[in-house]
């Protein structure tokens, strides 16, 4: 055989789920390509980091409205991964002879694809998902895996012992071997929370996969890790203290951004090593007017700001009109806000339209009618494309989504804890 | 497309002052995100045109490493592409690029193996967004030989830096002087001419016979009456870089909103991906009408000016109608005024510069670390 093609370790990056806590910002997006950062999106960054750490081979699983994602990935060319060999794949899921089905689970995501995985020859299989923010060097982790002579490596984080109940939690032995792991438990015996970063042998991989096929919805967490370690395979814990972020919800999206804000924050995306590449169409300079104030914020390339900008991440080509206040929110590519708006706390989607005039994020807290979970932290949060119209009055823990017109607003106000939702499928 | 495209971005002058060391005129910064061979270069794309030689040969490390990659502009194609051509030494010449013409001469190869029709020939050194479609239909329609883009500039425009020219009623070229010390009209030639490929060579070859190399004096000006040369009126906006008082005014125009509003909507100006994260405000900016590019960091005040690229402004510093070009590192409590600042420079802390009432260019050499 000629010309065979091998890579020591391949990544698949798991970027199929829809991300529900994030509410109206993925009802028409993956998670993964939601805006983070005032330029990037989400995949952005283990993107990056597969690049950065000298991984020239990644398939994407895609799944739940892949389309923005698949836009914005292309050939790879902003990740230097449009390759001869390898380079970037995005995977969706196919019909097959038998079985055709969607991705059930992280694991049946994988198992769907060892086709893929098995034209590259790997030694080793990086998996990864596309709903973190963070930097991390894999090839660390892969040596990591190989001096231990390991089966699969399990990147894992100290968290506080009271948060701990909300991850898969592992117990290692003072080689870091793990002894135990515990999916979610309620009474955690280790503050080692696994990342969802695990490093297979290939052999390893393709025997769990294989061997676990017909478990329904099969899970990395619930059932391939469980299985190596009851076949008593050598599972390590590769221990990471830098900065790490899941932004599943929106409170916690909405801090990871007012972090980058900081003076210098924990998380620096000015430092010239380990860039973060992403695909931007809009390479313009911003302008700033005369007569606005801009303080504590971050500023996308191409917007043009007439107003004042105070604490905020403001996306590309966004436009904020002449004596308006946009205080401690995030503001997505290409939205446009008219003028005297005051914008308070609120997380507003790509492409939105705010009318002159309007208030949003005022009054006092009251759960969301909708789901109090997802829509709570005192957020305003607005889907992509909404419209809202001029004059109106938006309270805390609400969500629009969708051409609000005048009269879904009840005496020109949305009180706190209501919610329009009008167009797409989302919630 | 019917045509192939040639940008001239050789040349450099010494009404650049220092800013010409480093770099040719065509890889200058502008506007805050792009290099000024960045707009020939979109226009060529955005008209379709599919074959594009840059022909350099002044310090042209910056424009090289520039045009490192042809796919920012779409030009990564399997037909077609974009080439640099610098002059070589081969069998029958060892010389430089002589003039404009003699340039294009020794790349004569280029021009006979394509096989499209026209060539549409510009500067790197002008600022403007033009379908060059329009321009060619208009040069089909006139039964040309050679096409002038030219405009109109306002009556009390210095137009002595230009070819300056008049038309007849049929818009054919009567009169082209280069550079005149009193100009007969304010119509200039914007240095874009379309012609038909093999009148080209054809010209070239009889200029080169004659040891002459200039395309505007030895071919615009010598066939003036015997060939079927016409003028095509541009409007929109048009500017040449190649004078610091043009180069500072070019970046300044960007701070209106109807010419950001002009390159900022389609077809797009395109330009090399920085991968620079976008611009940050920390406590202390007080930043009015301004333009400021991503990866910038910025700490103090900053009026009527245009920022670059990474640009880092200290604590308490004041930056007023000045152009900081890419790379910029500014100490605290120093003051700009009416200044450029070359790229890549370290002002140190509490230092002042002004230019007084003209502009001042800077370039410290300072080191930025001190170990």
């Amino acid at each position: 055989m000629i010309g065979l093609i091998r890579k020591e370790m391949i990544a698949m990056l798991l970027a199929g789920g829809q991300g529900s806590r994030l509410g109206v910002l993925t009802s028409s997006v993956a998670k993964p390509a939601v805006a983070f950062g005032g330029k990037y999106r989400i995949i952005d960054f283990p993107l990056s980091n597969c690049i950065n750490s000298g991984i020239d081979t990644v398939g994407v699983l895609t799944q739940y409205q892949p389309l923005r994602l698949n836009t914005h990935i292309g050939i790879g060319i902003p990740w230097d991964l449009d390759r001869n060999n390898g380079g970037v794949t995005v995977l969706p899921p196919y019909e097959k002879s038998s079985n055709s089905e969607w991705y059930t689970g992280t694991a049946n995501a994988i198992y769907q694809n060892l086709t893929y995985m098995e034209s590259y020859h790997p030694e080793y299989v990086l998996i990864l998902s596309g709903d973190h923010i963070y930097k991390m060097d894999y090839e660390v982790m892969l040596d990591f895996h190989k001096e231990n002579n390991a089966d699969v490596t399990i990147a894992a984080m100290p968290v506080p012992l009271e948060e701990a109940s909300r991850f898969g939690i592992v117990i290692t032995d003072e080689e870091k071997r793990i002894t135990e792991f515990e999916e979610k438990p309620e009474k955690p015996r280790s503050n080692l929370a696994s990342m969802g970063i695990y490093i297979f042998s290939w052999k390893v991989l393709k025997d769990a996969l294989i061997a676990m096929s017909e478990q329904s919805s099969c899970d990395f967490g619930k059932h391939i890790i469980p299985y190596c370690h009851e076949r008593n395979q050598r599972l390590f814990a590769y221990e990471y203290n830098g900065y790490w972020k899941d932004v599943g919800t929106l409170g916690s999206y909405w801090e990871a951004n007012m972090e980058l804000i900081d003076l210098i924050p924990e998380f620096n995306l000015y430092e010239e090593f380990w860039k973060i590449y992403t695909n931007s169409d809009i390479i313009s300079p911003q302008y700033i007017s005369g007569e606005s104030v801009i303080d504590r914020s971050i500023i996308g390339e191409g917007s043009e700001i007439y107003g004042e900008v105070r604490g905020s991440v403001v996306g590309a080509g966004v436009t904020i009109g002449k004596g308006s206040v946009v205080r401690d929110s995030i503001i997505m590519k290409d939205t446009v806000i008219g003028d005297n708006v005051i914008i308070d706390k609120s997380i507003i989607a790509e492409c939105c339209t705010i009318g002159d005039n309007c208030q949003l994020g005022i009054g006092e807290e009251a759960p969301n009618k909708l789901n109090s979970s997802i829509y709570s932290f005192g957020l305003v949060t607005v889907g992509e494309n909404s419209v809202i119209p001029a004059g109106v009055k938006v309270g805390k823990n609400t969500a629009i989504s969708g051409e609000t017109q005048e009269s879904d607003y009840p005496d020109g106000v949305l009180a706190s804890g209501e919610y329009i939702i009008k167009a797409g499928d989302g919630v | 497309m019917k045509a192939i495209g040639i940008i001239l971005a050789g040349g450099n002058n010494n009404r650049m002052q220092e800013l010409s060391n480093k770099r040719a005129i065509a890889a200058m910064p502008v506007a805050g995100s792009y290099r000024c061979i960045d707009f020939a270069l979109s226009n060529m794309s955005n008209s379709h045109v599919q074959k594009v030689a840059v022909l350099t040969q002044y310090n042209a490390r910056s424009l090289n490493e520039h045009l490192s990659s042809s796919k920012w502009w779409d030009f990564g194609r399997k037909q077609g592409g974009l080439y640099t051509f610098t002059p070589t030494v081969t069998a029958n010449n060892s010389w430089w690029y002589r003039g404009t013409a003699d340039a294009m001469y020794q790349n004569l190869d280029f021009l006979r193996r394509s096989h499209e029709p026209y060539v549409i020939i510009v500067g790197g050194d002008c600022v403007y967004k033009l379908d060059y479609n329009k321009v060619l239909d208009y040069h089909i329609s006139k039964k040309a030989d050679i096409t002038v883009v030219c405009k109109d500039m306002p009556a009390d425009a210095d137009v002595s830096r230009f070819g300056v020219l008049k038309m007849n009623e049929e818009s054919r070229i009567v009169e082209f002087e280069e550079k005149p010390m009193v100009a007969q009209s304010n119509t200039i030639s914007t240095g874009i001419y379309v012609i038909r490929r093999r009148q080209l060579i054809e010209m070239l070859e009889r200029c080169a016979m004659e040891d002459r190399y200039d395309f505007v004096t030895d071919i615009l000006i010598r066939y003036k009456n015997m060939k079927r040369i016409f003028g095509y009126k541009m409007d929109g906006y048009w500017n040449n870089i190649s004078t610091v008082g043009a180069y500072y005014q070019t970046n300044m125009d960007f701070l209106k909103p109807e010419v950001r509003k002009f390159f900022g909507s389609e077809p797009y100006i395109y330009s090399k991906v920085a991968d620079l994260p976008p611009a940050k405000y920390n406590t202390g900016s007080d930043v009015r009408n301004s333009l400021i590019a991503s990866g910038c960091i910025i700490n103090s005040k900053v009026e009527n000016s245009v920022l670059f690229k990474k640009v880092f402004v200290g604590k308490n510093c004041v930056i007023k109608n000045s152009i900081i070009l890419n790379d910029v590192y500014i100490g605290d409590n120093t003051h700009i005024e009416n200044c450029i600042v070359e790229s890549r420079d370290t002002l140190r802390a509490n230092t002042y510069f002004s230019g007084g009432d003209g502009i001042k260019i800077v370039y410290e050499h300072n080191e930025r670390y001190v170990m």
